[in-house]
């Protein structure tokens, strides 16, 4: 057993732990730092894929940026009592076994793919940064600035709506 | 590396994002279950750029360049998404003192 297999499992098993418990955790600051922990091992697979870029940018913006959001909301809303009103079981039952489903028959439909046996390439640069950024600046430069636009919008969206409810108390 | 384990390994993320998103009723930790399967979509584009290697055709470059650039514009919606996203929670948390997923529904109000 290759040393990148080794990885590629307890990198799966990590992840796989990680996701349970984001859904299992009753406390939400838990459940944050189990996606913390999901994030970390998907960056790990792709360091294993050798797409360095990705991998930096998946820890710099979901595990830095997004979740210390996530983190802050929790935090002010002092959410980190067990407030959350119980579903009913059945409820629960449906969604648990309504989800399973839909992994057994994607399972089965993916597993005898001709095609899911192709052994990955290994060992090429396209993940690097250098080939990444060429592409991202010669052929994809007009959906990088329309995504600028994205941005701004989204701040001044959000802006908007944590402001109105503050500006019509004051009136 | 054959290609099935990441396509398993994500498929088993994405359905627990699923019941995660169906189960839960903490409408944080449901938009942190659309997190998890934004994520396990991304980890298998990432994997299948490294399928097959294909030439530089006449749309630009090599498809397995752009599947990574993919992953990267998934994940600027995503950040973009989360903002706005959580500025509506918070705004429900302010009227409604809760953050029930069923009090959306209030919002058209």
């Amino acid at each position: 057993m290759e040393i990148t297999h080794i990885l590629f499992w307890f990198l799966s098993a990590l992840a796989i732990a990680g996701a349970i418990g984001v859904i299992a955790s009753k406390n939400p600051i838990y459940s944050v730092l189990c996606l913390v922990i999901v994030f970390f091992a998907i960056s790990g697979h792709y360091i294993l894929m050798n797409a360095q870029f990705l991998a930096i940018v998946n820890i710099i913006v979901y595990a830095g940026a997004i979740m210390v959001l996530f983190l802050f909301v929790i935090m002010l809303m002092n959410l980190n009592a067990e407030t959350e009103p119980v579903k009913n079981i059945y409820m629960k039952m449906a969604g648990v076994i309504s989800g399973l489903t839909l992994m057994i028959v994607l399972v089965a439909a993916l597993a005898h793919s001709e095609n899911a046996n192709v052994v990955m390439r290994a060992g090429t640069s396209i993940g690097l940064t250098e080939s990444l950024g060429k592409a991202l600046f010669n052929n994809y430069v007009v959906p990088f600035e329309i995504s600028s636009v994205l941005f701004l919008s989204a701040m001044i969206g959000a802006i908007l709506i944590g402001k109105k409810d503050s500006a019509t108390e004051i009136k | 590396m054959e290609i099935k384990w990441y396509i398993f390994l994500s498929l088993v993320l994405f359905c627990i994002g699923i019941i995660g998103a169906l189960t839960r009723r903490n409408s944080i930790i449901v938009f942190m279950c659309i997190e998890l399967m934004l994520n396990s979509v991304n980890l298998l584009l990432v994997a299948f750029s490294k399928m097959h290697l294909t030439p530089v055709n006449a749309f630009g470059p090599a498809m397995a360049t752009s599947a990574q650039i993919f992953v990267f514009f998934i994940m600027i919606v995503a950040a973009a998404e989360v903002s706005v996203g959580l500025a509506i929670i918070v705004m429900l948390y302010r009227n409604t003192r809760s953050i029930d997923i069923n009090f959306l529904n209030r919002l058209k109000n």
